[in-house]
């Protein structure tokens, strides 16, 4: 390499700039708490939901990428789907903020300060997920995002639970970023490059590289993606960290993380390894149908709430799953656009479900109680109906029962995998989703046909009261008139898919 | 046709009535705002759709007061609305009756009064949302939305076992309507429309038309219900409460009724011909077997429960005999059912209310203590057993017709009923109304009470009015029949 090429090139900052934001200001807030005298740290809360809002204002309005643009050597991107996918990563990170303030201040053991500061960070590591459109990109991303939540899981000390699931979920999550360091050396061994841009040129150019080594690199980055998902057989952790965590972190986990893994899954399957579409969309079939099989069945004998979800995520993670396995029909990829979106559709209105759920938890949860288990959510309607109905919302739309969004979600991918022709897929998918209905259908048998568990007033600060409604009637409206958020998952993929 | 959209109206009122009564009258202490104002919500519903009746053009065939509009253009679903002479009835016959169940629960339910209200009244939103559309997928949200009411009424103001009878009745409801999701993407697939009626004029194969009439079938019998997945129904309506029992019988049995001439006939034509010997069969299972089944109850609104089942065999054999006798009987049946079974429980709950025990044995000359609900009963008594000049009789007797045109033994088996309902119906009566006053439950009973007289009169004058003058009810029927009997006639294979 000669001299003049290796000028210094200034990157285009301007469209990583909600990234430079947040880091900057999670930066500043980590300082700032050091100093922060009040026990309560309403400053860094408030701070951190600034961030946030701040960053969502930046999506909205700021780099409007109207075209796909490349910055930093081409490891990091900007997009519709990307800016969309953020704006929901925001959104859904503010409001695990405001469900879980009451729980973090009951509770002495767990260090505020940092915990506001390790969910921005976590959001930074979603960010660079999203974003990313370089191997290493994408790694430095899961890992900016573990990292902190391993912190977080483990963030109540006393507790023996929590301490376990956070060691078993550093432990597993620690093979998992190594099966996908081995998978991604093998791709960069087989074509020389780690730019998925790149990359995805030369498997298409055809010569020049050995399609067993690339075929086995996609085994492992599979494994890798698959585990950061939670399905089967990648799932271990997700009981026993759904379960073991502090509410306000499962909560965390269950919901944005999602929308992260799944533009993990269209950045490195879809724009990288289009070409090996027949090798990744069988393996992804196979985990679909097997992570609704156990997470349904295993859900129904679960009487902790938490746990119960945990088996429903994984099954909710294999239903979409599905709309990805199901995109390329016979080697012809004219369809990938409407199956594509309809998985990304299907993990949105699943995030919000899935925050509305754990945040009725949360705001059941007193100091030195858990209401974890589905008992708790016994006679809930005679003692306030207003979360009964938003719970039920919740359940019914999980369960994919019209008009809630949840249905959509589940038509939109039945759809795709019938019109990809697999017919057989998409009869399994409504057979679990049957057995899937049974114990959504129990936690609102608990609520509205048992007496109170307890008598206690359900108390909750505005804001909190606030959003849950506006979770809960989001959930009940986008149900009523699904298109825009369909079709905005559409055009906003639609730009995204590039080869 | 008028401007204003009556079909939305039919629908949306009593849901944003339900969901009124719920806001203003949500608090325990303000049950009787909730009645009040659930009492004005179903006769609003009640008075939109009365356009519908006035307004209708019986020379037509054609669907009518039909709105369409872009719903989800991503799969293009519309929000495609319109009725024919054989929804338009079921409309008002709902909405009817959801006055008839506001009634009903005015002094019975104590707790929750809003929300039972409430259910009802978005429930009967939710039942003219089925009738009316004419898009598959809209069909089949109305259809799945309708169990979440009912499942809470069922489980929140049911008997003992009304956990055990909500789960069972939602989960048999779902399990057949997945296959007929699967079924309505694939026609969707295959045409590129939702749209109801441009299946009906999609030519497909007869493989094809099988599978779909077998999914189809599965979903409808299990709402009809059809022997043998009829068993969810039995449970459902002996735990439910008395309002439950009465739009589970009159409207919700109807859906699927409904759904094989809205669906399966029009849709898979030559299938429906293919299949026509297992419908008739079970159908006459469901005639004979059951009503021998319910000779054997012992509790009362089991017993009507059977009867119920027995009187939609009839329903179903009806439609596959494909004669306008049979299909116009089977439709008369549908409705006349429904006043009928309605006031079957409507007595019954009468009766447990006062005594709380449904068990034949517990009762025995209430007419001693209540005669004048004694002669309601017994004129319901009669029109559930097909008595000429009740509305239970002109069904009846016109499906039989049909059978034996179409076949002797069939319509011998059919004839049947005549007996058996008259049977297992007279001699529940006789045992619950006559004789000597049985215990001091019964002595100390007190005849009903002027809502009650109110409820009962309403009914039976549609019951009688129905048997003695037919004419109305069928006559808006006659082009949509002709015409659905000629579309089946025409085969589809290409």
């Amino acid at each position: 390499m000669t001299l003049a090429e290796m000028q210094f090139v200034v990157p285009k900052l301007g469209i990583a700039s909600a990234e430079i934001f947040v880091l900057a200001m999670a930066c500043l807030i980590l300082i700032g708490d050091l100093f922060a005298k009040d026990r309560d740290r309403t400053i860094t809360y408030v701070l951190t939901q600034l961030t946030l809002l701040g960053a969502a204002v930046v999506s909205v309005t700021g780099s409007g990428a109207e075209e796909v643009s490349y910055t930093f050597s081409n490891m990091f991107v900007a997009d519709r789907m990307g800016d969309l996918l953020k704006f929901l990563v925001y959104i859904s990170v503010i409001a695990v903020l405001s469900y879980s303030r009451a729980y973090v201040l009951d509770r002495p053991e767990m260090a505020k300060g940092e915990f506001y500061v390790l969910c921005l960070f976590a959001t930074l590591g979603m960010m660079v997920m999203i974003s990313a459109s370089h191997f290493l990109t994408v790694y430095i991303g899961i890992e900016l995002l573990s990292l902190s939540l391993y912190a977080m899981v483990a963030m109540n000390r006393n507790s023996v639970a929590a301490t376990e699931a956070a060691m078993k979920y550093f432990v597993l999550g620690a093979l998992a970023s190594g099966l996908l360091l081995y998978g991604m050396s093998m791709l960069y061994g087989a074509t020389g490059t780690l730019e998925i841009p790149a990359f995805a040129e030369r498997l298409f150019k055809g010569a020049g590289y050995d399609g067993i080594i690339v075929s086995f690199g996609l085994v492992f980055l599979i494994a890798g993606i698959a585990f950061k998902l939670g399905v089967v057989p990648f799932h271990m952790w997700i009981p026993d960290v759904y379960h073991g965590a502090p509410t306000a972190v499962t909560l965390f986990i269950a919901s944005a993380p999602k929308l992260a893994a799944f533009a993990v899954v269209i950045r490195v399957l879809v724009n990288g390894l289009i070409l090996f579409s027949h090798d990744w969309q069988m393996m992804l079939i196979i985990m679909s149908v097997l992570s609704m099989a156990v997470g349904n069945f295993a859900a129904i004998a679960q009487t902790n709430i938490k746990r119960m979800l945990a088996y429903s995520a994984i099954s909710h993670m294999g239903f979409m799953l599905l709309g990805m396995g199901t995109g390329v029909i016979m080697g012809d990829p004219s369809f990938i656009i409407s199956a594509y979106s309809s998985s990304m559709f299907y993990v949105v209105t699943y995030v919000l479900a899935s925050l509305g759920a754990f945040g009725t938890i949360l705001l059941l949860s007193r100091a030195g109680f858990e209401a974890d288990e589905i008992s708790d959510f016994a006679g809930l309607n005679k003692r306030n109906s207003w979360y009964a109905a938003i719970m039920m919302t919740m359940m019914f739309s999980m369960a994919g029962i019209p008009f809630f969004v949840g249905f959509f979600a589940k038509l939109s991918v039945l759809q795709a995998a019938v019109a990809g022709g697999h017919l057989w897929l998409a009869l399994v998918a409504v057979f679990f989703s049957l057995i899937g209905a049974f114990y959504y259908l129990r936690v609102v048998k608990v609520m509205y046909f048992d007496p109170p568990a307890s008598a206690e007033p359900i108390e909750a600060t505005m804001d909190v009261k606030l959003l849950l409604s506006a979770n809960g009637l989001a959930v009940a409206l986008i149900g009523i008139l699904p298109n825009g958020l369909m079709m905005l998952c559409t055009e906003s993929l639609a730009d995204s898919i590039v080869f | 046709m008028s401007g204003l959209p009556i079909l939305s109206l039919a629908v949306w009122v009593p849901i944003f009535a339900g969901f009124i009564v719920l806001l203003f009258a949500g608090a325990d202490r303000d049950s009787p705002r909730a009645r009040a104002l659930a009492m004005l919500g179903a006769l609003a519903g009640l008075l939109v759709t009365l356009p519908l009746y006035a307004g209708f053009d019986t020379a037509t065939p054609a669907m009518q007061f039909v709105e369409i509009l872009p719903w989800i253009p991503r799969f293009e679903i519309n929000y495609h609305l319109g009725v024919d002479g054989i929804s338009m009835l079921f409309v008002i016959l709902n909405s009817f009756i959801t006055v008839i169940v506001v009634l009903a629960g005015w002094r019975v339910i104590e707790s929750k009064v809003a929300q039972y209200n409430a259910s009802f009244l978005i429930m009967s939103g939710l039942l003219n949302g089925i009738f009316t559309a004419l898009d598959g997928m809209l069909f089949y949200v109305f259809f799945e939305a309708s169990l979440i009411p009912l499942y809470l009424i069922i489980g929140v103001w049911g008997g003992p076992r009304r956990v055990y009878a909500a789960f069972k009745f939602f989960l048999f409801t779902l399990m057949g309507s997945l296959l007929f999701l699967i079924s309505l993407i694939y026609l969707y697939l295959d045409s590129g429309s939702f749209a109801i009626l441009d299946w009906h004029r999609m030519p497909l194969s007869l493989a094809t038309q099988q599978w779909i009439f077998l999914a189809f079938l599965v979903a409808f019998a299990v709402k009809v219900p059809m022997w043998p997945v009829h068993t969810w129904l039995p449970d459902a309506h002996v735990e439910a409460p008395t309002g439950g029992s009465i739009v589970l019988a009159a409207i919700a049995l109807k859906l699927g009724a409904y759904g094989f001439v809205r669906f399966s006939l029009p849709i898979a034509p030559d299938a429906s011909h293919a299949f026509s010997g297992l419908i008739i069969g079970l159908s006459l299972i469901a005639v004979v077997y059951i009503g021998f089944v319910a000779l054997a109850q012992e509790d009362m609104k089991k017993l009507v429960a059977y009867s119920s089942i027995a009187h939609m065999g009839f329903v179903t054999l009806g439609f596959f005999l494909f004669s306008p006798l049979g299909m116009e009987g089977a439709l008369v049946q549908m409705i006349s059912h429904g006043f009928v079974a309605g006031a079957m429980f409507y007595c019954i709950g009468v009766m447990y209310d006062r005594v709380h025990s449904r068990q034949i044995a517990d009762y025995g000359g209430v007419v001693n203590t209540m005669p004048k609900f004694a002669a309601f009963f017994m004129l319901f008594a009669m029109a559930n057993a097909g008595l000429p000049a009740t509305s239970g009789f002109v069904g009846e007797f016109m499906v039989i017709m049909a059978a034996v045109k179409f076949d002797l033994w069939i319509g011998f088996i059919a004839a049947s009923t005549m007996i058996l309902g008259a049977a297992y119906t007279l001699w529940m009566y006789k045992r619950v109304v006559f004789g000597a006053v049985g215990n001091h439950h019964v002595a100390g009973l007190t005849d009903i009470s002027r809502r009650e007289g109110l409820v009962l009169t309403l009914l039976a004058v549609c019951a009688l009015g129905m048997g003695l003058y037919p004419q109305p009810f069928t006559e808006v029927m006659h082009s949509s029949v002709d015409e659905l009997l000629r579309h089946i006639s025409v085969s589809k294979i290409q």
